[in-house]
């Protein structure tokens, strides 16, 4: 039986600024619903500035002015008892911080201390947290770091003497360290290489399925998503526009966008110009009306400028936000059904 | 034929104390590549995490001196110190797109004074409306406008749009070599063919040569004229693209390909690489070798 571990629910989240007396409104989570499931791999994707961070932000609680909750709730379900991140103290989060709940940071890399070791690092992230002391924390620590690849003695450098790979493996490691139930990381693997991109995600994989804990995580790279989730969600201008299992995602999207991102990438070998999204991405500020993908989609009709279309189920897991759902075209086959079909 | 950049036999070997008490690093291992003034190309870098990538940049752009080796842009040398005008002028000639934006801004300076203290230093302009008009030119080039970055800071962005923000910046001054720094990797997909494509119109319309950094071969292969690939501060292979990237000969450029991710089984999650792979490519950081011609024109390191 799939149990649920978080319940998002009807979630905006704006960005409040005053410019010389004129407030402005960026809304970056705009009316978001949905639930992550225990020990499941989710992945996010979605234009640039849609509002994916903000958005992973208020699930890791770290929602910090201007950025305001404006209405919904997100209820999760841990083992020491629920909690609502949007409504909760910072006493009630502090109780749930790395135990619980972790969060890998966009730009991750950046955000270790350059002027702490490593293992100070450890200590102001996992020490208290785990409960340990002296020899059962020191041994708890040098396991996890085996298990990343890490020698024991990163614990003595300082972040710019590891490499990046060697530093984004730290990051995970300060993540799961503590055995979360629920990881968030935005943007993991961007700035590794394929070769070692491929060892972490297989890592965060072997650690999630260890651990039974769910991860939740974004990035631009959709073959990423394709080897890593679960089920994969879209976000378009602040809202949930299409979720659903990976394979379905990929070859049988039913939002326009979905089918646009999921065939925009070129595959080595390959030189044919790729056709790029007219027009300009919406102002979160100030959003289309009806459909937000409306001014771009090649198969918008008079009904999408001015209704909203809802969230529908159109398969097991699968939803979308379409008025024209039916009619989208998967853009990409796979390739053992192309031999099949041509 | 004269030569845009020219970079003849240059290592960089960086002391470090602590971790494993003081040692030395040799982030790039005498490395040679040219560019012709003529005719624009892409110019491609890829490779392991921590191969040199950036250090080699950076010695290009004169952020950082080699130490051994010589860098000569336009035939004058520029890896050593010179007077403040000549690098002035040098440095508006070859401008740098860094690899992560959230690093590459200050984050208490306002982006469009970032891009407003490029065109006085470099276009030498003061007025209101010049300056305004040559940012929203450069900003229009990457699909933004100065009245959507106005007045904002770079947390108030996202790491699209600021990357977006950092190409405009280095295109202020017109300059004739590019060093993008993994320009595309916090970029949705769309996006990254739309600054991909720039830079390609860059080069074909404006005559603007880049070297493009990148650890995503696709894209690689898509744009680039030539490509270098390196492996533990040193080239183990270089050449026109399609033929390497087609057919990788070198160990590690195999292992490269080989670990791309595919989007052609979506759902079933296959992330295991060929350990024989990894262990043969693995086996050589460390061993010089040298670099041999071969008839399609590649060059390879080989060993032993
Ligand atoms: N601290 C902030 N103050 C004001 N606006 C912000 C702030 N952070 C983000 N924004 C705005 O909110 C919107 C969504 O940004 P967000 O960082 O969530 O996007 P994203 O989907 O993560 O983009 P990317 O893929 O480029 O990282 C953007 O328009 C951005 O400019
Ligand atoms: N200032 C420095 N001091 C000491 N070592 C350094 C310094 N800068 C770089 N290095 C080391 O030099 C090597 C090359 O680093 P570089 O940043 O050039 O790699 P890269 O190929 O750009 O990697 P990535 O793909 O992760 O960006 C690494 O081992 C790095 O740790
Ligand atoms: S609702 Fe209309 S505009 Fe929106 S994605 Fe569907 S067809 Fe396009
Ligand atoms: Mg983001
Ligand atoms: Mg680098």
């Amino acid at each position: 039986m799939t149990q649920d571990l978080l319940k998002v629910d009807g979630l905006k989240a704006y960005y409040q600024m005053d410019y010389f007396g004129v407030t402005r409104e960026v809304r970056a989570v705009d009316d978001i619903t949905m639930t992550i499931r225990k020990n499941e791999v989710y992945g996010i994707a979605g234009e640039s500035s849609s509002g994916k961070t903000s958005f992973i932000k208020v699930l890791a609680a770290a929602i910090r002015p201007p950025m305001r909750i404006v209405a919904g709730t997100v209820k999760y379900d841990f083992k020491n008892g629920p909690i609502d991140v949007a409504t909760a103290s910072e006493a009630q989060i502090e109780g749930i911080r790395w135990r619980h709940l972790s969060y890998i940071m966009q730009g991750s890399m950046s955000v270790l201390n350059p002027v702490r070791r490593i293992g100070k690092t450890f200590e102001d992230f996992a020490k208290r947290p785990l409960g340990l002391s002296g020899e059962a924390y020191r041994a708890r620590i040098l396991n996890h770091l085996e298990r990343l690849k890490l020698p024991a003695d990163v614990l003595r450098a300082y972040p710019h003497e590891l490499s990046g790979g060697m530093r984004q493996r730290v990051t995970i490691g300060l993540a799961t360290v503590c055995h979360p139930e629920f990881v968030i990381a935005d943007e993991p693997t961007t700035a590794l290489d394929v070769v070692v991109q491929k060892e972490v995600l297989g890592l965060i994989r072997e650690i999630q399925q260890d651990m039974g804990s769910s991860v939740v995580f974004v990035t631009h790279d959709m073959s990423v998503h394709a080897n890593m989730a679960d089920r994969v969600g879209i976000i378009y201008a602040g809202r949930l526009v299409e979720e659903g299992p990976t394979r379905q995602m990929f070859f049988a999207p039913k939002h326009p966008y979905t089918a646009h991102l999921v065939a925009s990438l070129p595959r080595i070998g390959d030189t044919t110009q790729r056709p790029a999204l007219e027009g300009r991405p919406p102002s979160l500020a100030n959003p289309p009306a009806g459909c937000r993908f409306h001014p771009r989609c090649p198969l918008a009709i008079d009904k999408c400028k001015t209704e909203v279309p809802p969230l529908e189920t159109v398969g097991p897991d699968h939803r979308t936000a379409c008025w024209r759902w039916r009619d989208v075209e998967p853009l990409v086959k796979p390739q053992a059904m192309q031999g099949v079909i041509a | 034929m004269s030569n845009l950049l020219e970079v003849s036999n240059v290592s960089k070997r960086f002391t470090m104390g602590g971790l494993f008490g003081r040692k030395t690093v040799d982030a790039v291992d005498d490395a040679s590549l040219t560019l012709s003034a003529e005719t624009p190309e892409i110019f491609t870098i890829i490779g392991e995490s921590g191969s040199g990538k950036t250090t080699l940049a950076r010695m290009i752009l004169g952020l950082e001196l080699p130490s051994s080796g010589e860098i000569s842009f336009r035939g004058k040398t520029v890896s050593h110190r010179v007077g403040r005008q000549e690098r002035l002028e040098f440095m508006a000639n070859v401008q740098p797109v860094f690899q992560n934006p959230f690093e590459a801004f200050n984050p208490l300076k306002r982006i469009d004074r970032y891009l407003e203290s490029t065109a006085r230093r470099f276009l030498k302009l003061s007025q209101r409306d010049d300056l305004d008009g040559a940012m929203d030119g450069s900003l229009q080039k990457v699909g933004l406008s100065l009245a959507e970055v106005k007045g904002r800071y770079p947390h108030e962005m996202s790491g699209g749009q600021l990357q977006r923000a950092a190409i405009a910046r280095a295109l202020i001054p017109n300059p004739p070599l590019l060093v993008a720094d993994e320009p595309v990797s916090m970029v949705d997909a769309s996006l990254r063919m739309s600054i991909v494509n720039l830079l390609k119109s860059l080069r074909d319309d404006l005559g603007v040569s880049v070297i493009y950094i990148t650890h995503d071969l696709a894209t690689a292969y898509y744009i680039s004229n030539r490509l270098i690939i390196m492996q533990r501060g040193r080239i183990v292979e270089m050449g026109d693209a399609r033929t390497v990237l087609d057919n990788p000969e070198h160990p590690y450029s195999r292992l490269l390909k080989a670990s791309v991710l595919s989007t052609e089984d979506a759902g079933d999650g296959k992330l295991a690489t060929d350990p024989g792979m990894v262990t043969l490519a693995g086996e050589l950081v460390g061993r010089p070798g040298r670099l041999v011609d071969r008839a399609d024109g590649r060059m390879v390191r080989v060993y032993g």
